[in-house]
Formats: C-alpha cells, sequence, structure tokens
C-alpha cells in the first residue's frame, strides 16, 4: 500500500470533466511523475490533495488517513506539502522570516499565541531555517524583501519553504518551468539530494522530458482527466499510448 | 536588554526618556510670554497623548501587522470607559479595578465583535465592524440608557455606593480618583525663573501604562506570534497551504487590539471619571485609523507620533482665533496682514479639522508610510549625502527589508 | 392595515435616499473598483447646491427709499432680489419659491464637475492601491470636503423649504378607501419617491440602451477584455464617476426641503448607504436599490411603536442587524456577484 492513495476521484466544473476517475497509488521513498498535455487535469488533481478544491466523488488517503474534510492547513500539517508553479511567498516579508514561518508552522503546528516568545528564542527552528537557505543557495539574500527576488529565486525561496517543513510527501508543480538549463540541472541535484538525505515521497507535475526522467521511479500519464498509462520511466518511453496522448513519438 | 535587541530595547528607552521628561519638554515656552499657547505641558493634555497612543498602539497590532482595517475600535474604548466607571461607583474611587475591568470587559466584547466580523475580510470587514460599532453607539444612547446614562453620559453621583470606598467625603463631594490613596490630581508645580512645569500623578500614571503598552506592542513585534500577522497582511492564503491557521492569529490580534482600546478606555476615566456615548460613534474610530496611518501603520513608534500630533493639533490649533493671527502678521502691512489672515484663518481654531483632513490625504497620497516614513526618507537623503561625499558608494542594488 | 400602509410610505423617502446614494456608490465600485467613502459627502455637496441657489436667487439690488424710514428714523433700505426685478413680481417671486426644484438644473453640472475633479485629480491615482488607501484618501477627502462646506455655511441646519404648493400632505388613505386622516403623507415626500424612481429608472435605461452604457455594463463584467477590444474604457469611468456624483448630488437637493442641510449629513447617510450598497451586494446595480427601499421599509416598520415597546431599540440598530446577518449568511449580499471585492 502507497503512501498516497487516490481512488475514483471525480471533478467536473459545469459539464467538464477535469478529473475523471482518476487513481493513483504513490510509494513511499519514491518520486512519481504525472505527465499529460496541457488541460490534462494535473494541477487540478494537485489541489485536490491539498484541499485547494473539493472533488465530487472518490477517496484521497495519506498514510492511510483519509485527506477528505481536512482544511488546507491540517493536510499541510500531518505532512503534505505544496511547491506552487507560480511562486506563491509572502512578498513583504525578509527571505529569511519567510522560511522562518513554516519552520514554524512545523514546530509549533498550526495556531500558537506565544507574542512575548521572540523571534529567534528557538535554535532549532532557526538553525533549520538557515540551513534550507543554505540549501537553495539563498543565504546571501536572507535580508532581503522576498518580493524584490527574481523569478528564478522566488521559485527556490518557494521550494525552501516546503523543505523547512520537513514534509512526508512534496508535491511539485513543475518545479523547473521557466528555469534555464543550468538551473534545471541544479534543481533536479537538488531535488535527487533531499531525496536521498530526508527521504521524502515527490509527487512532480512537469513538462520537462529531461527533468522527468531523470528524477521519476514512476510515471502516471493523464489525458482529458485520466490517468491512461502508469510504469516505469522505460515503459513510458515505448507506449505509443501515450506517444499517441502527448508525446507524439517526437520528444523521444 | 529587557529581553529586547539592541535597536530596540534603544527606542525604548528614548520614548521612556522622553515621556519621563515631557512636562519639561512641552513646555518650551515661558508662561506669560505670546508663544506660551503653543505649550502642550499641561496635565490633561498630556494625559491624553498618552491614553491615545495606548489606542493606537492597539490597533496598529491589528491594523498594521494583519492589514485588517477594523472601522469600530472606539466601541471598545467606549465599552472600557462605561465599565470603568461602573467599577469606581461601585468599588471604590481606586482606579486600578477599574482599569482591569475595563480591559477585561473590552476584551470579551471584542472576541464577540472579532469572531463573528473576521469571518469576512477586505472592505466587508471593515463595515461589519463598522456596524457593530454603530450598533453600540446606537443602543448607548437610547435603550441602555439606565446603564450608559444616554445622552448625558454616565458619572459618579453622590448616593452610589462604592462597598470599598466612601460614597462620598466629609465635605460631602464625590471623592477624587487615586491610586493607593494617591490622587490623580495631585501634582507638583516647579517654577523655573519665567517657565512653569506641571509634575502631575495623573499623568504619570498614565506614562507608565503607555510605556507598559509599548513595550509589550514591541515584543508582539518581534514575536513568532507577530511574525505570523505580518504574513497574514502580505498573503494569507498562503498561511493555509504552510500548516498554519490564520484565523486564530487574526482573532488574537483582534483581541488584543480591542483590549489595548479598552485599556485606553479605562484610563480615560481614570483620569476624568464620566463616559459618553459619543465616545463610541464612527468618527472616534476613524480618528484612531488617522492617527495610526499619519504616524505610520505597522512601525513600532508610527502610532505614537501620530496620537501626538493629532492631539496636539486638536487642543492647540483649535485655540488659535483671528485676534492671534492678526497679532502674528502685525509686522506687515495692512492690506498684506489682512490677506495671510484670511488665507489660514480658515484651517485653524474651529477650521483645524481641515487641516487634519488635507494633512491626512497628503500622507496616504504622497507618504503612505506616514510620519516615520518621511523621518526615514530624511534620513536617507542625509546620510547619501555624506556617502556621496566620502566617495563612497556603499548603495546596496536592492533594498535590504526590515 | 393602516398603519402599516403608512410605514411603508413613511420608509419610501429615505429608502429612495439610501438607494439614489447606493446606487452611485455601486457603480463606482463596480466600474472603477473604488470604495468612494466621499460618496456621501456629494449628497451633502447636492443638497447645499439647493442651498446655494436659493441663497443666489435672494440676492438683492440695495435702493434706498427717500420717502419711507426705518424704525431708527435713516431712510429705509429696500431690497429687491434681482429676480423680481428682472421678471417682475410675480415671476420673480414663483422663481423664488421653486429653488429646490431649480437646484436640480444648477446641480447637474455643477455635480458633473466636482465629479470629473475627484476623479481625474485623486481617485484615478488609486485605482492600483488597496482598498485600505482608496477608504482611507476618500475619508479625509470625505473630512475636507464637509469642513469646507461647514466654513462656508456655518454648523448650523439650514431650512431649505420645498415650494409653497407643494407643501402640505396628502391624505392617502382616503384614496384607498380608509377613514380620512389616517394614512396622510406629505407632498414632497411623495415628490422625492417619484423623483428617485425617475432617476433610478434614468440610470438603468441609460446602462441598459445606450452603447456608452453596454461598454460600462461589459467593463464591470470584464475590464480587462473589454480594454483589449480597444475601447478607451478609462474615458467612459471617468465620466461615470461624474454621472455617480450627479446621481448623489440630485439625491441631495431634492433631500434639502425633507432634512435641512448641514455639513455632516454625508457622513450620516455614509455610513448607513455602504450598509445598503452591502446588503444588496457590491457592484449589483438592482441589489443597491432593492436593499436601499427594503432597509428604508424595514426601519420605518421598526420604529413604530408597537415594535419599539415590544423590542426596545430595534429602530435604533434594524439596519446594522439586517447588514451583519445578510453578510454572514449571504456573503455577497442580495444579489451580490461573485469575485467582486473579496480580497
Amino acid at each position: 500500500m502507497g503512501i498516497l492513495e487516490v481512488k475514483g476521484v471525480n471533478k467536473n466544473f459545469g459539464g467538464l470533466k477535469a478529473l475523471d476517475d482518476v487513481n493513483l497509488d504513490v510509494q513511499e521513498g519514491t518520486v512519481h511523475a504525472i505527465i499529460g498535455p496541457n488541460g490534462a487535469g494535473k494541477s487540478t488533481l494537485l489541489n485536490a490533495l491539498i484541499a485547494k478544491l473539493e472533488p465530487d466523488t472518490g477517496t484521497i488517503s495519506f498514510n492511510g488517513k483519509s485527506l477528505l474534510g481536512l482544511q488546507a492547513h491540517e493536510i499541510n500539517q500531518i505532512g503534505v506539502c505544496r511547491v506552487f508553479q507560480t511562486p506563491e511567498i509572502f512578498p513583504d516579508l525578509s527571505v529569511l522570516d519567510n522560511v522562518m514561518i513554516p519552520a514554524f508552522a512545523k514546530h509549533q503546528g498550526s495556531f500558537r499565541l506565544n507574542p512575548f516568545a521572540a523571534v529567534d528564542a528557538d535554535a532549532e527552528v532557526t538553525e533549520r531555517a538557515h540551513e534550507v537557505l543554505e540549501d537553495v543557495g539563498l543565504t546571501p539574500r536572507k535580508d532581503f524583501e522576498a518580493g524584490s527576488l527574481s523569478r528564478g529565486d522566488k521559485r527556490r525561496l518557494e521550494l525552501a519553504m516546503a523543505l523547512a517543513q520537513d514534509p512526508k510527501l512534496l508535491l511539485l508543480d513543475e518545479p523547473t518551468a521557466g528555469m534555464s538549463r543550468a538551473d534545471t540541472n541544479n534543481t533536479i541535484s537538488l531535488l535527487k539530494h533531499i531525496g536521498e538525505t530526508r527521504g521524502i515521497t515527490k509527487v512532480v507535475i512537469e513538462h520537462d522530458m529531461h527533468v522527468v526522467f531523470s528524477l521519476a521511479d514512476t510515471i502516471s500519464v493523464m489525458a482529458q482527466g485520466h490517468v491512461i498509462v502508469e510504469g516505469k520511466p522505460e515503459e513510458i518511453k515505448g507506449n505509443p499510448k501515450v506517444q499517441d496522448a502527448y508525446l507524439g513519438g517526437a520528444h523521444l | 536588554m529587557f529581553g529586547l535587541k539592541q535597536k530596540d530595547a534603544t527606542l525604548f528607552l528614548v520614548v521612556v526618556a522622553i515621556t519621563a521628561l515631557a512636562p519639561f519638554l512641552l513646555n518650551p515656552f515661558p508662561e506669560n510670554s505670546e508663544l506660551a499657547q503653543f505649550n502642550a505641558g499641561y496635565p490633561d493634555l498630556m494625559q491624553r497623548f498618552m491614553i491615545f497612543g495606548i489606542f493606537a498602539i492597539g490597533f496598529n497590532i491589528l491594523f498594521g501587522l494583519t492589514g485588517y482595517l477594523s472601522f469600530g475600535h472606539a466601541a471598545f474604548l467606549g465599552v472600557g470607559s462605561y465599565a470603568g466607571v461602573w467599577m469606581l461607583k461601585l468599588l471604590s474611587m481606586n482606579i486600578i479595578p477599574a482599569i482591569i475591568v475595563s480591559v477585561v470587559v473590552a476584551g470579551v466584547f471584542s472576541l464577540i465583535v472579532g469572531y463573528i466580523s473576521l469571518r469576512r475580510s477586505g472592505i466587508y470587514f471593515s463595515i461589519l465592524t463598522l456596524a457593530f460599532a454603530q450598533m453600540s453607539f446606537a443602543l448607548a444612547y437610547s435603550v441602555l440608557t439606565p446603564i450608559t446614562g444616554g445622552e448625558t453620559g454616565l458619572q459618579l453621583a453622590l448616593d452610589d455606593p462604592r462597598i470599598f470606598g466612601v460614597a462620598q467625603t466629609a465635605d460631602g463631594s464625590i471623592p477624587l480618583t487615586n491610586f493607593f490613596g494617591l490622587e490623580m490630581r495631585d501634582g507638583i508645580e516647579i517654577a523655573a525663573g519665567p517657565w512653569l512645569f506641571t509634575l502631575n500623578v495623573g499623568y504619570y500614571l498614565s506614562a507608565i501604562v503607555m510605556l507598559a503598552s509599548f513595550y509589550v506592542a514591541i515584543r508582539i513585534f518581534r514575536s513568532p506570534f507577530g511574525m505570523m500577522l505580518k504574513a497574514v497582511k502580505s498573503n494569507q492564503q498562503r498561511m493555509n497551504y504552510t500548516g498554519i491557521n490564520p484565523k486564530p492569529y487574526t482573532l488574537a490580534a483582534f483581541v488584543i487590539s480591542g483590549m489595548y482600546a479598552g485599556l485606553a478606555g479605562g484610563l480615560m476615566v481614570a483620569m476624568d471619571p464620566l463616559a459618553g456615548a459619543e465616545r463610541m460613534q464612527w468618527t472616534a474610530s476613524g480618528e484612531v485609523v488617522l492617527m495610526t496611518i499619519l504616524g505610520g501603520a505597522g512601525t513600532l513608534v508610527g502610532p505614537l507620533l501620530g496620537a501626538g500630533v493629532i492631539k496636539y493639533f486638536e487642543n492647540i490649533f483649535s485655540k488659535i482665533n483671528d485676534n492671534i493671527l492678526y497679532e502674528w502678521f502685525s509686522f506687515m502691512p495692512g492690506g498684506l496682514q489682512d490677506f495671510f489672515v484670511t488665507i489660514i484663518y480658515p484651517f485653524i481654531g474651529k477650521g483645524w479639522h481641515l487641516t487634519l483632513g488635507i494633512m491626512f490625504m497628503l500622507v496616504v497620497i504622497f507618504l503612505p508610510g506616514g510620519i516615520v516614513e518621511g523621518g526615514k526618507r530624511l534620513g536617507r537623503l542625509f546620510s547619501r549625502k555624506k556617502a556621496e561625499g566620502g566617495g563612497s558608494d556603499a548603495t546596496p542594488a536592492a533594498s535590504p527589508a526590515e | 392595515m393602516d398603519a402599516i400602509i403608512l410605514q411603508i410610505l413613511n420608509g419610501l423617502d429615505k429608502g429612495s435616499a439610501y438607494a439614489l446614494i447606493a446606487l452611485g456608490l455601486t457603480l463606482i465600485f463596480g466600474t472603477l473598483g473604488v470604495v468612494n467613502f466621499a460618496h456621501g459627502a456629494l449628497f451633502m455637496l447636492g443638497a447645499f447646491c439647493a442651498v446655494t441657489l436659493s441663497r443666489l436667487l435672494q440676492t438683492a439690488s440695495v435702493t434706498i427709499d427717500p420717502e419711507r424710514t426705518d424704525f431708527l428714523g435713516n431712510p429705509l433700505k429696500v431690497e429687491t432680489p434681482y429676480v423680481i426685478e428682472w421678471f417682475g413680481p410675480e415671476v420673480g417671486s414663483l422663481i423664488l419659491d421653486w429653488s429646490v426644484p431649480l437646484a436640480i438644473l444648477f446641480a447637474i453640472p455643477i455635480m458633473g464637475l466636482i465629479g470629473l475633479a475627484m476623479e481625474r485629480g485623486l481617485i484615478k491615482h488609486f485605482y492600483k492601491r488597496p482598498h485600505a488607501d482608496q477608504i482611507l484618501v476618500t475619508f479625509g477627502l470625505a473630512i475636507v470636503l464637509q469642513e469646507i462646506v461647514k466654513y462656508f455655511y456655518g454648523a448650523n441646519p439650514i431650512p431649505t423649504p420645498a415650494p409653497d404648493a407643494l407643501v402640505g400632505s396628502l391624505d392617502f388613505g382616503v384614496l384607498v378607501g380608509f377613514d380620512a386622516g389616517t394614512v396622510i403623507y406629505p407632498y414632497w415626500r411623495l415628490i422625492y419617491f417619484v423623483f428617485a424612481a425617475v432617476v433610478i429608472g434614468v440610470v438603468f435605461a441609460f446602462l441598459q440602451f445606450t452603447t456608452f452604457g453596454m461598454v460600462v455594463r461589459a467593463g464591470m463584467a470584464d475590464r480587462e477584455t473589454v480594454g483589449l477590444l480597444g475601447i478607451n474604457i478609462d474615458r467612459r469611468f471617468t465620466l461615470m464617476f461624474a454621472f455617480a456624483a450627479i446621481v448623489a448630488g440630485l439625491a441631495g437637493v431634492m433631500y434639502a426641503p425633507i432634512n435641512s442641510p448641514n455639513y455632516h449629513m454625508g457622513m450620516d447617510f455614509l455610513v448607513l448607504s455602504f450598509v445598503v450598497v452591502v446588503v444588496g451586494g457590491m457592484g449589483s446595480l438592482p441589489g443597491a436599490v432593492a436593499a436601499g427601499f427594503l432597509l428604508g421599509v424595514l426601519e420605518s416598520f421598526a420604529s413604530m411603536p408597537q415594535v419599539v415597546t415590544l423590542i426596545p431599540g430595534i429602530n435604533q440598530i434594524i439596519i446594522y442587524l439586517v447588514a451583519i446577518i445578510i453578510l454572514l449568511t449571504r456573503p455577497r449580499g442580495l444579489m451580490g456577484r461573485k469575485g467582486v471585492m473579496e480580497a
């Protein structure tokens, strides 16, 4: 049994079937990539996982616990963390504060009334925040206002925010979109590195096949709201169904 | 020092020093000079600086940190002052129980109002708080007259029970508010040459309470809790996906600021034991918004500065009349004198609200950071000049966050 | 039954004022996305247009009548308003008497200009600023406007009567078959209601049937797309602001005989009008009108002695109470659209 199980999930928007009986079984410690053409329902699926939208039918469970009916922050607190495609940061706060906040969330839960504590009183939190900034290479910019970062730096910060929480399951929405080849490779090695050291399970939505095939252990291919094929990268590469639906053979 | 970082501790000590010396600093002009009317060092006004300072510091914890714009905070101040007067009527003229009960009652009331209002955000939140405040105001004026004294307001009377004190003094008058026997009205006057300074018990007590409130606010600003409140303002949606529930944080900020308002209300009646419904009117809520914005929302000293400036204007500028103006411009030839007096007259005296409105608009338009931001810009201007003079170019490409 | 009709009638005039102010407010929300706390001040300025016109009309030439003397024995100064000099005593005094309705013509260009100046001079710089900033700057403007009026007209209310012919009351009860004297309704209030209905009708017709209105409505629904079509939406929105200012001003002009204008009447109406807009649903024009009348009538019912003895104080808080309940149960108000002002 996988750490994340999605069974028979449907979601309709008006008449449009955004998710059509989606099943997904993500094994602990693996990288599970979801690929598919635009509008295949990949982002909708991620949204359903973090309670950004509610599926019409079906079940979603994490470590055997149902995620349906939980609020977004509760899902996050049990270890499911999402990295957004367009950076969702705290633009008015410093880069360091941006990672301090998730570190506090991990450490003190979804709410704690501690108006008299000093921000840096908790060494563990402070250390963790500095550590993840070091991991993504943002340490030199830790005192900058996050909103003033370049787009690429914002995306790295976004990743650092997720890492600061030590999630069990990390949901990545096109982590390398819009990055240069060099940055993409850096991100791949970073993701590999944290996978090895921390054993985080990852679900990755990605268009870049280079990224997919260098990271993924398992690949699910979605088209029109449905998972059409699932398998190991080498199985996917040769699968005619996939080439039909999406790859068209040209990319491989 | 005091659990504060170097910078904050310095700031706090500066504020302590200024408040301690305020009776001298605010009376720079000799007693009988023409400029004496600009002196602000009399107890009544200085107490108001402290009281509205507390009110604005508290409001800033909500508005400055979380960005939630409440248009109903005067209701908490009003409720606090009613509660305070009742304690003076029922218990004793000692102000401590009155102030404590003011804070508690305002806290409970703000918990109810905040719990309901915070289910909406943005302009809807503002309207909800406004509606609650206007309701409280209307009720205090009408149905609740037995509790609030209606239009005349709630006052002390000779037949109040005051179970831990005396209903009336030996000579048959209402006893004065006191702090364990030390009367608020007491004080010493120091005459130094032509100058006259008043050191008043009520002022120093208000000052101590204000400094304590200010200290607490600094701690809140620098705590993880305060960081979360800033995050609410910056990107509330994101907090949910970071595992944080923003709602209790905002509610806590709302209640804390409501308690600050209650504290201000309690202190107000401790200095002058009566309470009226007009204190709860939405224009009074607007005033604390003005103070916070004018000084600098989200900054530590901003609200204090804003409260001081507005109360100073209200008291001093509104006293200037056209006779005084004619005296000022008496060095000019008649026509020019008339001209200047005519130009300036609408902005002073009864017209000080006009000045306030214009000042406020200018701040919102050109200086959204308020007085504090203005000071920073000036400071930057000077330091840049110095840097240029020294021939060094140390300005970073992008400005670091605070 | 007669009492109920009376209460409904009583609620209509206040409701009309709420509806007219709220209409302009919501139009500005919907088109410009601006929260205008100075809208009540526009209503107040309208009322003072009526005051100003009646004063202007009364400017008089002073002649000295050597034949007669005043009580001090000096020659009597005779003041003759210019209108009487120009048009003769009959037409002249008629004009004086009808100064409030005439002020409508006077207020339209003036309010329009004030609206244009406000939008071009101030509001347009705040389109991209947070709503809190918009509230604050327009709040400041409202203070400034009312202080200016206070400076020129003083703090006391200025009685501005309706034309003599329209003073007095209609015995509405008799018309619908009750006893005489049961349902009495002042003519002017009736006129106010009819006037409001006409203005509302004109606004809706304007938005519905003119190309200008169609563009504005499209812009309210989706500003960016309309902008992409190459239509200069900004200029139209500027005019829309002036239009809303005129509507608020007219509401004020005609309200002058009902409630003697004073400098803070705008603030008094503003809070309630905001509540009306929120109850109706931000950016919904029919919602604003419906909620305006609904709350006006509800307020009137809550003021009935029977109701007040039953629930003391209800007349004071009914509008706020309704607003709170509506906001909590129907966050978008009665007829609000999704996504308006929810940031």
